[in-house]
């Protein structure tokens, strides 16, 4: 398992905006790539059916899509990002009880302060572990 | 019917590590019930006890998510693709 989440430059602007976009609610999406060197590059946001600033739902269908995508793409879904518009990049109870994945990135963007805050962390039996996030350049 | 389904991560060490698997029936209940006496790993993650689609599950024929449709009375014909996938969420607080 590679220590850490890649991400290229679009796909950290792009899910940063998208949680933007999202407010007042929380913003959500998935994030694509290759599932060996944990490298998204792709990311499919989507609608917070939740339409709530304190919970997040992703879009079923939009959810199926993206998997479709990545699947024709030669990638995998890896993983969720939302937004917590008011508190720390760090999971919730709420988030932990329902990672359905324990091989998936859970990225968190806080929106809390002036500057948008991006972590990741892998959620394994109710485990939180944070886990390095690089950028990659390109 | 023989249906094709398609399995998420999290299922597919319960068959073997496949990403897609055949199995026949007429309607949603009827797939889902055929995939856990097959995979018996599978039980309680897709119904719940009281028969209902499991919360934390979303199931689609084709391109239509079955909640919209009949749920688990939702038909399917030979050749549909039955796509399962967990539900996403959580939230802040």
């Amino acid at each position: 398992m590679a220590p850490g989440l890649r991400l290229s430059r679009p796909v950290y602007l792009q899910m940063v905006g998208h949680c933007y976009d999202a407010l007042p609610d929380e913003g959500c999406g998935l994030l694509g790539g290759d599932a060996r060197t944990a490298s998204a590059s792709v990311c499919y946001p989507t609608d917070n059916l939740a339409h709530s600033a304190r919970i997040y739902t992703v879009d079923p269908r939009a959810y199926l899509a993206a998997d479709r995508d990545a699947e024709a793409r030669g990638l995998a879904i890896l993983g969720v990002f939302h937004s917590h518009t008011h508190t720390d990049a760090y999971p919730s109870p709420t988030d932990v009880a329902q990672a359905p994945d324990p091989d998936w990135h859970y990225v968190l963007v806080s929106l809390r302060d002036i500057a948008p805050v991006v972590r990741s962390y892998r959620i394994l039996d109710g485990k939180i572990r944070e886990e390095p996030v690089v950028l990659d350049s390109q | 019917m023989a249906v094709e389904v398609r399995l998420p991560n999290i299922l597919r060490p319960h068959a073997g590590g496949q990403a897609t698997v055949s199995t026949v029936g007429s309607t949603i209940g009827e797939v889902l019930k055929a995939l856990v006496a097959e995979y018996p790993g599978m039980a309680g993650q897709l119904v719940t006890e009281t028969g209902e689609m499991h919360k934390f599950v979303n199931v689609y024929v084709n391109d239509d998510d079955v909640r919209y449709l009949d749920k688990l009375d939702t038909k399917v014909t030979d050749g549909d693709t039955v796509s399962i996938l967990p539900a996403v969420a959580g939230g802040g607080f």
